[in-house]
């Protein structure tokens, strides 16, 4: 894993003031949703090996929702977005 | 050639130079009745009761490195069955059997060492909660003692037992529990599956699944393609990619878990301890050297190596529950990639696809498991229905609300 991180908000910043929680493809699904999406939402993940987006929180920092897009295998990462612009672009 | 203390002797006064290769090296042939995709431990241990147990012949194993070059290789050894839920202590206690008759049964030296297992605790609460867990041990017949902080300061002195704020008070022993030598294991399974015509074929990577009409007919590998009649994944880290290629959607993301191991000491630790307050577990190999390790990193990552700020935890964890720890030297550090399941615990399933079955989910738990989950996939496999210990180890569970989570963490893999 990268040992800095570059966050939008903060700069450049040592990886362990964040917290990691996960995959951030999947998107919740709407309350009303079918079982088999919740479930999708819950417990299935395409788990890649390589390109990889996931949920950071700059804990020690701005306390921001981050999207951070970094690979499995090199552990290279590519992008450091705000969670809140991540969802703009995404819904665009 | 069947190994003993004769032929140890026999072998010695000719210079050692008739000993045989433990296992063939055979080219694949174009079809088989069952193929295993992953030559670890597990796999092989699968092949070799498919073959010993049920009577199956025409059986390959195909691994994409050497046999045993993934986490069979790169664990801390542990073996035991201390575990509380009803979906998973049987199944464990099972493992522990057969573990107990494993060098017998595979003619060959897994230096399985029953050198008992105990979970430090340091809080009422703790100690409550292990109180239940021996007592859910008990009731399926594994014997489990509590221990008080006198009988622990008389086992194991030179723990932290006044520190300030994780005191030690008691813990948790299972002697049945211990360690195993992990590359022996892999080793002695696969000898035995060879020795039982099972094709061990290596450098022989699954790269798709040849599907037809709803149903497997084979596997594209870098040797080529190889059809089969029923295939089973034992896969571990790389189950999704496998799964994938068979387009199964799985409730698994994979981590990457450090291990590490010190220069050699004269024996010092002679049981395997856990601590209460973190993930830290540490045990002593016959060589001397110290074998421990922790939590996993936290994020996924299919790379066999891990992070700085991880082994510094590790290092912070081990030397409060053992001070003298702190002038231990370590030699090597090593990662490997572990199938996180959704609620901690293992899968040996069906799949939606009638003849492709499934072993996986097995978080950081999988070496004690082996004979185990072996012997519960190859009967999956065989008779097409679960064995009675592994029933609840369904991939269904998740969709059908019966998750099997010993932790009480939810579904976030990288909190179990």
């Amino acid at each position: 894993m990268a040992s800095l991180i570059s966050c939008p908000h903060c700069g450049t910043r040592p990886k362990e003031e964040f917290s990691i929680r996960g995959d951030a493809s999947v998107l919740r699904p709407d309350p009303e949703a079918s079982d088999e999406a919740w479930n999708d939402y819950v417990h299935i993940r395409a788990n890649p090996r390589g390109r990889y987006r996931e949920h950071w929180q700059h804990v020690a920092g701005c306390r921001r929702w981050l999207v951070v897009e970094r690979d499995t295998m090199t552990h290279e990462v590519y992008s450091v977005t705000d969670g809140a612009v991540a969802a703009r672009e995404a819904a665009r | 050639m069947r190994y003993s203390a004769f032929s140890i002797v026999k072998n010695a006064l000719t210079g050692n130079v008739n000993w045989k290769p433990a296992w063939r090296q055979p080219e694949p042939k174009p079809f088989y009745d069952i193929i295993i995709v992953g030559g670890g431990g597990h796999g092989l241990a699968t092949a070799y009761y498919l073959a010993k147990e049920f009577g199956l012949k025409n059986i390959a194993v195909l691994e994409k490195g050497y046999l045993g070059s993934g986490n069979v290789g790169r664990n801390t050894t542990i073996v035991r069955s201390n575990y509380m839920l009803p979906g998973n202590e049987p199944f464990y206690e099972f493992s522990m059997k057969l573990w107990e008759g494993m060098e017998q049964d595979l003619n060959y030296n897994a230096m399985l060492s029953q050198r008992g297992i105990i979970n430090l605790y340091h809080n009422d609460g703790q100690r409550d909660a292990y109180i239940r867990r021996g007592n859910a041990m008990w009731m399926e017949g594994v014997p489990a003692e509590l221990l008080d902080r006198a009988a622990l300061k008389k086992m194991l002195p030179f723990l932290n037992f006044d520190h300030a704020r994780f005191p030690i008070m008691g813990g948790l022993l299972q002697k049945r529990g211990g360690t195993a030598r992990h590359d022996a294991v892999a080793w002695g399974y696969a000898r035995a599956a060879d020795r039982l015509g099972v094709y061990l074929l290596q450098n022989c990577e699954v790269t798709g699944i040849r599907r037809e009409n709803g149903v497997v007919t084979g596997v594209e590998t870098s040797r080529g393609f190889i059809g089969c009649s029923k295939l089973g994944l034992a896969a571990a880290g790389n189950t999704s990619r496998v799964g994938q290629m068979a387009d199964l959607k799985l409730p698994i993301e994979s981590h990457v878990l450090q291990a590490f191991v010190t220069e050699g000491l004269k024996p010092a630790i002679d049981h395997v301890i856990t601590y209460g307050a973190g993930h830290f577990y540490i045990s002593q190999s016959d060589k001397g050297g110290l074998v421990f390790g922790a939590e996993i990193d936290g994020y996924n990552s299919y790379a066999q190596r891990g992070n700085l700020a991880t082994v510094e935890h590790v290092m912070e964890e081990g030397v409060t529950m053992i001070p003298g720890l702190s002038r231990v030297r370590v030699l090597r550090s090593w990662g490997g990639v572990m199938d996180m399941s959704m609620d901690g615990s293992p899968i040996i399933s069906h799949t939606p696809i009638d003849n492709l079955y499934l072993n996986c989910g097995w978080c950081y738990g999988g070496f004690k498991a082996t004979p185990a989950s072996g012997w519960c996939f190859a009967h999956l496999i065989a008779k097409n229905e679960s064995h009675p210990v592994a029933r609840f180890l369904r991939l269904d569970r998740f969709e059908r609300g019966y998750p099997i989570d010993e932790h009480g963490a939810g579904p976030q893999p990288n909190l179990h």
